[in-house]
């Protein structure tokens, strides 16, 4: 794997995760991908790509007055209960299903979000 | 909070973890259902993301699915870009970066819904 490739990658996965606070995970695992990564592999390592940035985005998002931290501090336990179940089924899950779904439901999203 | 607040949590929990853009979710639930506005969501995301990231990383370590050698020139050239990015997000302010954001999400939408497996898959 090229490392002028991992700089684009993260330069690119980085300035996505500061603007939009998210999708960070989702442009990184198909480059990670097109490095020759498996599937499941690209999942996890966007993840360890994008909780770094993730902190820094969030650190200068509470600077700028735009962090609710107790609202977000009360979804975080649940949240890691979803996130303890999908660690364990990971290697489980059809995700082409579970892609299909997602990618249709943010169509709709979109749509619905671009007319508010 | 209600009910469905937290089972937004628990999916986007268990979206995130698999790396499948569970913040999306969040945040598209936050802006539409929620009334809170673009920046906030995205704000409440990322601190929200950040435990959840740190517990999937620990499992996935665990069954050997990370590659760090990729991870650390990303993470350096990355962290510049994210901050870069959050001055972005915080000139084009809420109602732009709504939109900005429906089309981000669309374009994903049609690329998660018409791609075709790879073989690896």
């Amino acid at each position: 794997m090229s490392k002028l490739y991992s700089y684009i990658s993260g330069a690119v996965i980085g300035l996505i995760n500061g603007i939009f606070g998210s999708g960070g995970g989702i442009i990184a695992v198909p480059m990670l991908k097109k490095n020759g990564l498996e599937v499941k592999k690209s999942h996890a390592t966007s993840l360890a790509i994008t909780m770094p940035l993730s902190i820094v985005s969030c650190f200068f998002y509470a600077k700028n007055g735009n962090l609710n931290f107790s609202f977000a501090i009360k979804l975080i336990p649940l949240g890691l209960i979803g996130a303890a179940i999908g660690g364990f089924i990971i290697k489980k899950i059809p995700d082409k299903i579970l892609k299909r779904v997602f990618g249709l439901m943010l169509i709709i999203a979109g749509v619905r979000l671009f007319t508010k | 909070m209600n009910i469905v607040t937290l089972i937004v949590a628990l999916l986007t929990g268990l979206f995130a973890s698999l790396g499948l853009g569970g913040g999306m979710i969040l945040i598209i639930y936050l802006t539409l259902f929620n009334s809170t506005n673009q920046l906030e969501a995205q704000g409440i995301n990322l601190l929200f993301f950040i435990p959840i990231a740190v517990l999937s990383i620990i499992v996935h370590t665990k069954n050997k699915l990370i590659d760090w050698k990729f991870c650390i020139p990303s993470i350096i050239c990355g962290v510049l870009f994210a901050i870069i990015g959050t001055f972005l997000a915080n000139i084009f302010g809420s109602s732009i970066l709504t939109k900005m954001f429906a089309v981000f999400i669309f374009i994903i939408g049609l690329k998660e819904l018409f791609s075709k497996e790879s073989p690896k898959e």
